[in-house]
């Protein structure tokens, strides 16, 4: 009931480059720039085959926002040699789950199914890596659909509405502004050409990233892609223009009023730092994403951690709260608060009780025990997280797509316990500042 | 890559098929006290993953609509000497993950835990401590009230929601499935510590309860982890069966909500756990709109008419008739073809039968995709605790596959003619009403 119950999905707590240590990770590079990334899994004889491709919405410009996700669902309709659906079709035909998902970073299609089927994943998957066709009427009934996700998840669901919005404010320059599926308009005047052009300049082997995780030998799965993905040429690719978040300089607000909502929501951001910020100097200390998300976590993430004690139990002011951040994008992001006040509570008053919170780390920082909780947590999640081939195979990918490498899985339980009560304490002061907060408020408010 | 190495890997690929074992061992017994007990062993990853579950759903809410599921939620917030924030510092300081959950035939608490002792004894004590002396502080019940209720408004702003609520409301009259699990504000605003108190002493008992172990411990190691638990709790009384199913009339229900999308559901009371027609309705259904991106329905609604970003059907089968239900969500203009194409599609498939080659694909998807079903300890778990609480044979999970290739299409346009009737289908529309809706 928890957690799943007030539907928006962010990133918790340790969730953005949390991961295990399961089998040893393969890596190679074919010749024409596709990487490989094989993990064995030899529990039972099924597979999850994974391609990342390092395009989505943070690669979009004004005017084509939702054009990743747009060609993702056209990547089901056909190559040169294949039928609309033929895909879907094979792939159900052969005992296989498949499916996609495009984010602010990434685009990735994957196909779970027994081990014996990754020769006919690699084959489907290196034709439509560079002989999709993108039909004009296959493309107006799809866009239509993709209207229709729009309106399921963004348009008809006030939370997310919140959300979009919060973020179209907190960032001005940055790519992050714009909604992974893309402005309503936009999607309606997008054209089966800008995805084409879209298809032409990103997908190609030296921009995507193959991951197999199951009961596979290394040596074999190279082989394979050798075989499948090797012939494909590769692309001439200019990376993106650089699009920094210009500096914040004092607190942005945004209030929506919603004749559908019946609950308010509060959604808090402030901007915080990513790994790869760290990674790059940019004033921003190695440890310091590693501080945000054990920050995170003596917030929120479990019914023992703050705001739960204080703000759900305690004061009983929020009937629902979550707080997280990702550090693992491509781009710095938000560190999120998100909460439905408790009945009668105005969403001022909830607010301030949260900055409260916040503000009150500086007196009382982290304990030892609650840093050992946290600790202990995330060497738990650790092993939890080898029971899903698709989880850790998602956590490889995603850590390859934006840049990290997968190798950033390996030391992230030691650079967890490695934080301190000051460097938590740190990244508070430094972060979660008035000035650099951005806050949604969703109104309920019945049309006469 | 020439022809001959291509087959070497191929065998090298196979060798290891070989070596996989196919559906998992489940070992099966009772506690002294009477409770049934489901293991597998797996010792690949140092964790151990438990699961209870009892006949304490909203099936048995009785008068008090939302008593199982405030009972249950309310399990980890205090037990035994620990207040809630107490129990869930010690809790979260064992690194283990507590979940609990209720349904309408069943309720459930899970554990998650890395198996090592410094870890795994602590968590398990807790875990106890909270099935059988949960404390139920008034504090805590008023508070877990509260919050039920802003959940129910939150309910009241999604279409989705409003949607199976009236479906089942339409499908279930006069049957305890009939009313929403979370309860109404009325019932909820009703329901004091003693109701509570009361329903845990009821249904929360050894008798009541299947016990799912899965993970890195042997026989003897879940014997005594099973009895530590069920020694927990009062042996008590299985909870009795509940009352049969009568088919509701059909008919059409609108709820006047101001979303862009209708939400529809069509359906009718469909089958139990165990039915005779299970398997033939299981595979029919798959391929009618069971099997994600290539059902039939995807097919006519989507991927023909790019009508709904998600279409599907499925019969959910309960202690008692559970429903079919055929569900898509589209913009109001449109919602009038969509309706009938769904309505159409689902009349076809009974009337005319199943395409043959459906029904291959749809075996074939079941039978080859078998092994992803329990290819996770939590997949096991969950699988074993379903086993058990319907009462299933023990080689269920060994039979499937065969059980599923024995299907015919023959037998599966004689199942669904008797078991899906159109004419009775009930329709579900939660949207605005057609005078108002924008042009």
């Amino acid at each position: 009931m928890r957690s799943l119950m007030f539907g928006v999905a962010l990133c918790g707590a340790l969730c953005g480059a949390s991961a295990s240590a399961g089998g040893p990770v393969h890596e190679y590079t074919l010749d024409n720039g596709l990487k490989l990334i094989v993990q064995e899994d030899h529990r039972a004889h099924v597979a999850v085959v994974q391609v990342w491709y390092r395009v989505g919405s943070a690669y979009e410009h004004d005017g084509i926002t939702g054009v990743s996700h747009a060609l993702e669902h056209m990547m089901f309709k056909g190559t040169k040699t294949r039928g609309p659906g033929q895909f879907s079709t094979l792939v159900a035909a052969n005992g296989g789950r498949h499916n996609a998902f495009t984010s602010t970073d990434y685009t990735a299609y994957y196909q779970e199914w027994s081990a014996d089927k990754v020769p006919l994943s690699f084959e489907l998957e290196a034709d439509r890596m560079r002989n999709l066709v993108i039909d004009e009427a296959e493309f107006k009934k799809e866009i239509n659909v993709v209207l229709e996700e729009r309106r399921m998840r963004t348009d008809d669901a006030p939370q997310s509405l919140a959300v979009e919005a919060a973020q179209a404010v907190a960032f001005t320059t940055s790519p992050y502004r714009q909604p992974v599926i893309g402005w309503e308009a936009d999607i309606k005047s997008m054209t089966a050409t800008d995805l084409a052009a879209w298809y032409q300049r990103w997908y190609a082997p030296n921009n995507a990233i193959v991951v197999v995780v199951g009961d596979v030998q290394p040596d074999a799965v190279l082989a394979l892609a050798k075989q499948h993905f090797g012939p494909l040429a590769k692309s001439d690719i200019p990376p993106p223009k650089p699009r920094p978040e210009v500096p914040q300089q004092g607190e942005r607000r945004v209030t929506l009023k919603s004749d559908k909502a019946r609950v308010p929501y509060l959604v808090m951001g402030y901007k915080a730092p990513n790994l790869l910020a760290a990674r790059a100097g940019e004033g921003v200390e190695a440890w310091e994403p590693y501080a945000l998300d054990v920050l995170a976590a003596t917030l929120s993430g479990d019914e023992s951690s703050r705001l739960d004690k204080h703000l759900v139990r305690g004061q009983e002011l929020a009937a629902e709260l979550s707080a997280g951040v990702d550090t693992g994008g491509l781009l710095p992001s938000l560190f999120f608060v998100n909460a439905v006040p408790a009945d009668g509570v105005g969403l001022e008053k909830l607010e301030h009780a949260i900055v409260a919170e916040l503000d009150a780390l500086e007196a009382k920082p982290p304990t030892a025990a609650e840093l050992e909780r946290i600790k202990t947590q995330v060497v738990a999640d650790n092993v939890f997280q080898r029971d899903s081939m698709l989880h850790e195979a998602m956590t490889l990918g995603a850590l390859e797509a934006v840049g990290l490498g997968w190798r950033v899985k390996d030391d992230y339980v030691a650079r967890i316990q490695a934080v301190t009560a000051d460097q938590v304490l740190a990244v508070a002061r430094k972060y979660l500042v008035p000035d650099q907060l951005t806050v949604a408020w969703l109104l309920p408010e019945q049309k006469p | 890559m020439n022809r001959a190495a291509h087959l070497l890997l191929t065998v090298g690929l196979l060798l290891a098929s070989a070596m996989a074992a196919a559906a998992p061992r489940i070992e099966h017994w009772q506690t002294a006290n009477g409770a049934r007990v489901y293991f597998v062993a797996a010792d690949e990853n140092p964790m151990l993953d438990v699961r209870v579950v009892f006949a304490a759903g909203s099936a048995r809410d009785g008068e008090h609509a939302g008593l199982a599921s405030l009972t249950n939620g309310l399990m980890n917030e205090g037990a035994g000497e620990f207040d809630a924030d107490a129990f869930s510092e010690r809790l979260g300081a064992t690194g283990a993950m507590f979940g609990l959950g209720a349904e309408r035939d069943m309720a459930f608490a899970s554990l998650r835990t890395l198996s090592e002792p410094r870890y795994a004894t602590h968590a398990l004590e807790l875990f106890a401590l909270a099935l059988g002396k949960p404390r139920f502080d008034e504090s805590a019940v008023q508070r877990d009230k509260a919050r039920t209720l802003v959940g129910l408004k939150h309910r009241q702003q999604s279409p989705d929601a409003l949607a199976e609520e009236t479906f089942y409301a339409s499908l279930y009259p006069r049957h305890p499935y009939g009313t929403p699990p979370d309860g109404t504000p009325a019932s909820i605003a009703a329901i004091d510590r003693a109701a509570i108190v009361a329903f845990h002493q009821r249904y929360y008992v050894a008798r009541n309860a299947v016990i799912a172990v899965v993970g890195a411990l042997d026989r003897a190691g879940a014997e005594a982890l099973a009895e530590r638990l069920s020694q927990a709790l009062p042996a008590g009384e299985a909870a009795p069966p509940l009352p049969a199913v009568t088919p509701a009339e059909g008919g059409l229900h609108h709820v006047d909500f101001p979303s862009i999308q209708s939400h529809v559901m069509l359906g009718l009371t469909g089958m139990r756990r165990g039915d005779p027609d299970y398997f033939p309705l299981l595979v029919g259904n798959h391929a009618l709109g069971g099997n994600g991106l290539v059902s039939i329905l995807f097919e006519e609604v989507r991927n023909k008419r790019g009508l709904s970003y998600s279409v599907s059907s499925a019969f959910v089968a309960m202690s008692e008739a559970g429903p079919f239900v055929a569900s898509l969500m589209t913009d109001r203009k449109q919602q009038d073809e969509a309706l009938d194409v769904l309505r159409t599609t689902i009349t076809q498939f009974v009337y005319d039968g199943p395409p043959p080659a459906a029904i291959d694909a749809a075996k074939r998807n079941l039978i080859d995709g078998f092994p992803l079903r329990v290819a996770s300890n939590r997949q096991i778990a969950e699988y074993i605790a379903m086993l058990g609480f319907y009462g299933l044979p023990l080689d269920y999970l060994e039979t499937f596959p065969a059980q599923v290739a024995a299907v015919t299409p023959d037998a599966v346009k004689d199942a669904f003619a008797r078991r899906l009737p159109p004419e009775r289908l009930t329709t579900v529309v939660v949207g605005r009403a057609k005078a108002d809706a924008a042009p």
